[in-house]
């Protein structure tokens, strides 16, 4: 006899993943479309791709989706929610489109209360683009474009955008989780399905960081990534609950 | 409804709300603010969405977001705002999701002045926006002539899928004038858009995806191929001009908008002193109406363009003369209007105003 243990997500597409091996693009992915799926939205939901290692998202998600441009995915996002209230919405957008380049459309959107969903993903560098420095890179850190390493007189120091989204109103539920090792995977998912949850109940933004890796343009094996997002990354960015509108 | 004494601006507002806006974003800068307050008052209060974005730049993409999701959806602003615009303007082309732009065009470049100008003729023809791309441009010379266009743009845009640019000038959205809201407007078909993202519950069995990114090239170029299709079909179906007084001119002017309301003045003066002057005026900016200048007489002494820049549209009318008649040209800049003697003096001496 065969019992079906585990399977792909439903929230899924059969297309390949695009990401590199030992990147957590993909254990997210898994993440939200398991969450899409177990609270039955997913025929409702609209996925906002960005721009950078994720822009083909909107290929893996088994749902409609809109493709942004840099940045801009907060304000897609608004766009959609704004005429289809009753649709569940969200993007999923890395650290250079979010807290770069689109950080005015993250802002206003969070500060409006938007009732949106997004899934920031953190792994302090350009990923697409080559490996560049991106604005949650941390001190000392060599990229392409600060090759000596990061120094907080030329770049300022990483910018922390949970503790900077945590001052605003119209945040409801905002978490940073990680994605190093299996209890740090489930507590992402339950941080993700319980923003999805929120955005039913119509209580306003919600977003979860993900500290996450990027072993090739990190130069690092996929294990050690792993560890350097734990021993390097967590402790400028430190996991937890920033706000809970549910729990206040 | 009767005949109302309306500002530019506002009957914009209500003439988009008459072609069933669902929602507008925008951004506020002078001289085009009657809209969003207009809209913001009257929108909100019949259950559709107005939002004041953070910049221009957000509002664009809160255009292309919404009309993405299947509504009608506008925005407007001004020179430098438009200009924040173009990059959406783009990836909404390229997307090819419909939406209403309204341009109301001020004195430039760079902050420049509030004052009407016509200095965004490549703005709205040729595109900031990265990319082969067109825009349906009207360029309306009265009130009453942007309440029509208005009321049918969303029925073109929809058709086509395509963006339709609406440009005036600081004039038109500033003055007043008695107007109508209930012409009748042309029937047009209008697809059902199976196409929104709106939920494959609403489409079983198809994800619908709006996007712009094609990495594989030979894909990219069979898009660009669709889409120059598509604006060949645009050029055939709904290039738009007037001929005006071209019994048998002298002289043919070229003008649009509100340069185009000067030139009446000026040809109605010349005429009085026996000089026949004729005016082309293109009503679509994109496609550009080159058949027009299939009528002009072989025996004219020469075509004046007349523009409130320093000749940007004056391209387009070489390319479409191709050479035949002389060409002149008499502008205005920086927001300051011509009395129509002006006018009447340049075709007075045509051979210092030629250009080619």
């Amino acid at each position: 006899m065969w019992e079906v243990k585990y399977e792909k997500s439903q929230g899924l597409t059969d297309s390949k993943l695009s990401y590199c091996p030992g990147c957590a693009h993909g254990i997210i992915h898994k993440l939200v479309a398991e969450s899409l799926v177990e609270l039955g939205i997913l025929d409702r939901s609209i996925a906002i791709a960005s721009v950078g290692c994720s822009v083909f998202s909107y290929q893996f998600f088994n749902c409609d989706a809109q493709q942004a441009p840099h940045g801009r995915a907060c304000a897609l996002a608004t766009g959609v929610k704004r005429v289809l209230p009753d649709n569940i919405v969200f993007t999923y957008q890395g650290d250079g489109d979010l807290a770069s380049i689109g950080i005015a459309e993250t802002i206003h959107a969070a500060n409006r209360g938007e009732n949106i969903t997004v899934i920031f993903i953190n792994n302090a560098i350009y990923g697409m683009t080559g490996g560049q420095m991106a604005p949650t890179s941390l001190i000392g850190q060599k990229t392409t474009t600060s090759q000596d390493g990061r120094t907080q007189k030329n770049h300022g120091n990483p910018i922390k955008i949970s503790e900077m989204f945590a001052t605003i109103e119209g945040v409801a539920y905002l978490e940073r989780v990680a994605a190093y090792d299996p209890k740090h995977v489930l507590n992402a998912k339950k941080a993700i399905k319980k923003a999805f949850q929120y955005q039913m109940e119509n209580r306003g933004f919600t977003m979860v960081e993900v500290v996450s890796t990027c072993p090739v343009n990190w130069g690092m094996k996929p294990v050690d990534a792993m560890k350097w997002s734990k021993e390097a990354m967590e402790p400028v960015y430190p996991l937890g609950v920033f706000k809970d509108k549910g729990r206040e | 409804m009767a005949k109302v004494l309306m500002k530019g601006n506002e009957a914009i507002a209500l003439a988009a709300i008459k072609g069933g806006v669902d929602a507008f974003y925008g951004y506020p800068i002078t001289p085009q603010n009657e809209v969003p307050e207009y809209l913001s008052k009257h929108l909100l209060a019949n259950g559709k969405v107005f939002l004041q974005a953070e910049s221009e730049v957000s509002a664009i993409n809160m255009v292309y977001g919404a009309a993405g999701a299947g509504k009608r959806v506008m925005t407007s602003s001004s020179s430098p705002g438009i200009a924040l615009k173009q990059e959406g303007i783009s990836y909404i082309t390229a997307a090819e999701l419909p939406c209403l732009i309204v341009s109301v065009m001020r004195g430039g470049p760079g902050l420049g002045s509030i004052q009407p100008s016509q200095g965004d003729y490549y703005q709205a023809t040729r595109g900031g926006g990265n990319g082969d791309y067109h825009l349906i441009v009207f360029a309306p010379e009265s009130i009453q002539e942007t309440i029509d266009t208005i009321k049918e743009s969303f029925d073109i845009a929809d058709y086509y899928r395509n963006p339709v640019m609406v440009l005036v000038d600081g004039l038109i959205g500033q003055m007043m004038e008695s107007v109508d809201f209930d012409r009748p407007k042309k029937e047009r078909f209008v697809p059902e858009k199976d196409w929104a993202t709106n939920g494959t519950k609403n489409h079983p069995g198809r994800r619908n995806i709006a996007n712009s990114l094609y990495l594989d090239p030979a894909e990219l170029e069979q898009h660009n191929i669709k889409l120059h299709q598509k604006y060949e079909v645009i050029k055939k179906n709904e290039t738009k001009f007037e001929l005006i007084n071209f019994d048998n001119p002298e002289y043919v002017i070229v003008a649009y908008g509100t340069m185009a309301r000067i030139c009446r003045s000026a040809i109605e003066m010349l005429k009085n002193e026996g000089i026949e002057v004729g005016m082309i005026r293109p009503i679509t900016l994109f496609p550009y109406p080159e058949k027009a200048f299939e009528q002009i007489p072989e025996n004219v002494k020469g075509i004046l363009t007349c523009e409130l820049s320093m000749g940007q549209m004056l391209d387009d009318v070489l390319i479409a003369n191709n050479g035949k008649h002389k060409v002149g040209f008499f502008g205005r800049a920086g927001g300051m209007l011509p009395d129509p003697e002006e006018i009447v003096g340049a075709i007075k001496n045509f051979n210092e105003r030629v250009v080619k």
